[in-house]
């Protein structure tokens, strides 16, 4: 439960940093602890992504213990959604929005899983396994081969197959917008 | 003629008097007041509602009871404001137990002073308080579909509005330092799957809140408590509960909840990314689906209009199926992106009639009918739903959906 150390104030971790005067002066600085563990949010780029490593096979593993009960044996959904499959779909009737079909970054799948999953004990994998679990996810969904590791480095460098499918908010889009009010 | 003047009078009187007596029998039963007097219930420390109202949120069916929504009961609201009881929810990991005393709020990235708040320090600071709508992303995703929701509380429930208190996040960051090519907010909550969604600079340097009141007293721990975000117009899962982290940064971070949830897939396969205002809305709350009147006659039809965009400006309400649009009066005053009350007077005539009604906003924005949308957006965007909603009025007085 590395995350949950902020919990145990340790202040030995206090990093006073340069000081212009703010207005009200309140709180006090942040520490090292607190910023790791209550913002570990991960950046498309590959920031703040831990060290540690982890390959398909070892991903398999933990996939099998921690993930297939709700995603199913081979990641095609159950109480928990589908993570693969649904390439080709997004325009279709009936859209399948998996991590193959649809995710564009890979590092959002390090970062959800990181922060969400296990749904019941969220937190509960380390950094390592939450490297290898990634890998095996996307192992699956043909985006990684069987031998590929995942690391800080390596991950970011994920091209995912739906990238380029995000378009910026083109709203007000509908209807006749242009008519002023009285 | 003289008696007989005498005598009607008398006879007036004798009626007039019993007259008032049987009043005062009929009103005894009304009002069920009992001789002797019988003392009511002692003064108690936290109120409730009478026993006799029966409106409740209503919860979809989810695999897991922690996941989900709870959606307003609109159609039993007056006025402009949800009760905090009847505020909607929309839960990604169950609601944490938080106490406020050992809560932080810690401010950090590309800041010249990374701190950490308590929320006692936080509401010591100079603070703002502002009525404004809450609308899920998500409301009224039922609509998309050919087949749409039954009543107003299940396709129009996910929005609620309240009186919010709380600090400018502005200020906060002006605490902090912000330090120059910072872009973007990342904000994180406290819940078990620690809600991450990124947030643009300007918008929080402009009018958000990190709020930690709503309607009188401290946020409700559904919604928030002891600390949320308040993003006045933009879309509820924006507005991150139980606020434990923002982190300045130059890039939006592609949460799950901006990417794989959250946009807004279109025809071409293309989603929309960071599609986080509300565009203007109304429904009629009454008559609406599931109701019934009991005989034609006279009614006040009401409903409610907002938009994440600012006031609203105008209701027209159809009462013939959209043949002809009348304007409705607007209850003032007309908060901008805040429940906005409409009214009209109206005569069911006991003839089966459709009735609708469309809110422009003062962007000049004007709610577009759910065909328009579909042309435009397809069937598969799940968010962002904010077309008419036509009730039919039968002849018998009953009101159900209809799809048109």
């Amino acid at each position: 439960m590395w995350r949950h150390s902020a919990l145990v104030l340790v202040l030995a971790g206090v990093v006073p940093l340069a000081a212009q005067s703010p207005t009200f002066g309140v709180g006090r600085p942040a520490t090292r602890e607190e910023v790791r563990d209550l913002g570990a949010a991960i950046a498309p780029d590959g920031g703040g992504l831990p060290e540690g490593t982890g390959t398909v096979a070892a991903g398999r593993e933990v996939f099998a213990a921690q993930c297939s009960r709700c995603h199913g044996p081979k990641a095609e959904g159950d109480v928990g959604p589908a993570l693969v499959g649904g390439q080709g779909t997004l325009r279709t009737a009936r859209p399948l929005k998996t991590v193959g079909s649809f995710w564009p970054y890979a590092t959002t799948l390090w970062d959800y899983i990181n922060r969400a999953m296990p749904f019941d004990q969220p937190g509960l994998l380390k950094p390592p396994e939450v490297y290898a679990v990634v890998a095996y996810i996307l192992n699956l969904n043909g985006i990684i081969g069987d031998a590929a590791v995942m690391d800080a480095k390596s991950l970011p460098k994920v091209r995912m197959p739906n990238r380029d499918g995000f378009v910026a908010d083109p709203r007000p889009d509908v209807g006749d917008t242009t008519r002023k009010p009285n | 003629m003289k008696n007989s003047g005498k005598t009607s009078r008398r006879r007036i009187l004798q009626i007039g008097a019993a007259a008032i007596g049987g009043g005062l029998l009929t009103q005894q039963k009304t009002l069920a007041l009992e001789t002797p007097g019988k003392l009511g219930t002692p003064l108690g420390p936290y109120g409730d509602r009478s026993p006799f109202e029966k409106a409740v949120r209503w919860r979809r069916e989810s695999k897991t009871p922690e996941t989900g929504s709870s959606f307003t009961p609109l159609q039993d609201s007056v006025g402009t404001l949800t009760p905090s009881s009847l505020h909607y929810e929309r839960h990604h990991s169950g609601i944490p137990s938080i106490d406020p005393s050992q809560h932080r709020l810690v401010i950090h990235g590309m800041v010249d002073r990374p701190l950490s708040l308590s929320v006692a320090e936080i509401r010591r600071l100079p603070s703002v308080t502002r009525t404004m709508v809450l609308e899920c992303g998500g409301n009224s995703a039922s609509e998309w579909a050919a087949s749409t929701a039954p009543d107003v509380q299940r396709s129009y429930g996910l929005a609620s509005c309240s009186e919010w208190t709380g600090v400018p996040l502005s200020l906060l960051l002006a605490e902090v330092g912000v330090r120059p090519g910072a872009s973007w907010v990342i904000a994180e909550g406290a819940d078990a799957c620690r809600m991450e969604r990124s947030i643009p600079l300007a918008k929080a340097l402009n009018d958000v809140l990190v709020a930690y009141g709503q309607n009188g007293e401290a946020l409700r721990p559904a919604q928030g408590y002891p600390l949320r975000l308040r993003i006045p117009g933009w879309e509820g899962n924006t507005n991150v509960k139980w606020l434990h982290s923002l982190k300045l940064t130059d890039q939006p971070y592609m949460a799950r909840d901006e990417t794989s949830k959250y946009s807004d897939l279109m025809p071409d396969g293309k989603a929309r990314i960071f599609t986080y205002e509300m565009e203007a809305k109304s429904v009629i709350t009454f008559p609406s689906g599931g109701q019934t009147l009991p005989g034609p006659g006279p009614y006040e039809l009401s409903g409610l209009a907002w938009s994440g965009r600012g006031r609203i400006e105008r209701v027209e309400v159809t009462t013939d199926g959209g043949k002809s649009w009348v304007r409705a009066q607007l209850q003032e005053p007309r908060l901008p992106m805040a429940f906005t009350r409409f009214r009209l007077p109206w005569r069911f005539d006991g003839r089966e009639t459709v009735i609708a009604s469309r809110a422009t906003d003062e962007s000049g924005y004007i709610q577009p009918s759910r065909e328009a949308l579909i042309a435009v957006r397809g069937t598969n965007s799940t968010y962002h739903f904010n077309g008419m909603k036509f009730w039919k009025v039968r002849a018998d007085g009953t009101v159900i959906n209809v799809e048109t």
